[in-house]
């Protein structure tokens, strides 16, 4: 598994980037590392990862 | 009280005219324990000069990432290791998320792309956005595109656009250390323009981007010759891959003490909070500055970071008994 934020190889959780991750979306797609394709409107966001679809927040 | 702040009360309070470069430099050195006192000057002066209703905002990226310029401080270029990747959002998504701002009772929607200045491709897309969100909302549409030739100002206005952000994001003295790509004085140029055509102007910058206090009082005096109708003050927020990805946050007493300094420059304008106040002032902060000259809010999350619910700052100015401005006082 991948930090969906910075990207790196992770076993457990990044704690300055789960909390970073509180008022931001995620950039790279936890199973594969990919950048994903991230879209923020109002009120939630989409990430799209090529190989592994969407996640919605 | 400190002299300053007496002199203020005049000019300003009692006047309705902005503080000088001078006077704004002292007021961003006044010490922490007259912070209480010059808050609840800027309140006064607001809510004598601008009334007790807060504008509500929402704002959407309509094309991410990919941006050619090399502004320092934003996740969006295309130059430097963000790992914000180039999106567009469709025009169906786009009237949605205009929905969603307008049922959160927000009387503007800006529609923003990261672009040195738009190409034939977004201006479409803009035309074709903003006709649909005008037909299916009832919201004031604003644009932030970059910088605009003047054929682009006049399609603007013709597709009823009434208010243009262009930020100058910092003073003029500090600009060339925050953006290469392009002048500060481009940017003026842009900004004569739009108010020239009628559109109103929307003009802040990002406090935290490393000028110094003296350099910050030049912004708000430069601003306050601009004018502008509105002023969004955001706080960096340190983007990971970009060149100021590494720079301390804004001290919580400085952003208060620069928000309170802005207000005591432009008496009348609108003085928006936009990013960064999150991890700058947090909830009690923020609450400061909305007693400390703020006067507006963008609500929900921004184009690459997220911001509080908009349940959560309705709520709060509920309690601070701010009403919301309705659209019908836009007019």
């Amino acid at each position: 598994m991948f930090c969906d934020r910075c990207g790196d190889e992770t076993v457990g959780p990044h704690e300055a980037c789960a909390r970073a991750r509180e008022l931001e979306p995620p950039r790279f797609c936890p199973h594969c590392r990919r950048r994903m394709k991230v879209q923020v409107v109002p009120t939630g966001w989409k990430a799209v990862c090529v190989e592994h679809g969407e996640t919605l927040g | 009280m400190p002299k300053i702040l007496d002199r203020a009360r005049t000019r300003v309070l009692d006047e309705g005219a902005g503080l000088d470069e001078a006077d704004i430099l002292e007021v961003l050195r006044l010490p922490d324990d007259a912070l209480p006192e010059l808050l609840q000057l800027a309140h006064d002066v607001r809510m004598k000069w601008c009334g007790p209703e807060v504008e509500v905002e929402g704002i959407v990226s309509l094309k991410t990432g990919g941006c050619p310029e090399d502004c320092h401080f934003c996740s969006q270029s295309g130059l430097f290791a963000s790992p914000v990747r180039a999106v567009w959002l469709d025009i169906p998504s786009l009237v949605e998320a205009a929905r969603q701002t307008a049922a959160t009772g927000a009387t503007e929607f800006c529609i923003v792309a990261a672009v040195r200045g738009p190409d034939a491709r977004l201006m479409d897309q803009m035309r074709e956005g903003v006709k649909a969100i005008r037909e299916a909302v009832d919201i004031q549409v604003a644009a932030s595109l970059g910088m605009l030739t003047q054929g682009q100002v006049d399609e603007l206005v013709e597709m009823g656009v009434h208010r243009y952000n262009h930020n100058l994001e910092t003073c003029r003295s500090y600009f060339p250390n925050v953006v290469t790509t392009h002048s500060w004085e481009e940017r003026w140029t842009t900004l004569r323009m739009v108010r020239e055509s009628g559109m109103e102007v929307c003009c802040g910058g990002i406090l935290g981007l490393g000028e110094t206090v003296e350099q910050r009082a030049e912004f708000a005096a430069q601003l306050a010759e601009l004018d502008p109708h509105e002023v969004p003050l955001n706080f960096l927020n340190p983007r990971p891959g970009t060149p100021l990805g590494d720079r301390p946050v804004v001290e919580g007493r400085d952003a208060l003490r620069a928000i309170a300094a802005f207000r005591l420059a432009m008496p009348r304008t609108i003085l928006r909070y936009a990013g960064g106040r999150e991890i700058t002032l947090g909830d009690l902060g923020t609450r400061d500055g909305l007693l400390g000259g703020i006067n507006a809010v963008i609500v929900g999350n921004y184009l690459t970071t997220l911001g509080r619910p908009a349940t959560a700052d309705l709520e709060l100015l509920a309690d601070l008994k701010m009403p919301v401005k309705s659209l019908s006082q836009t007019f």
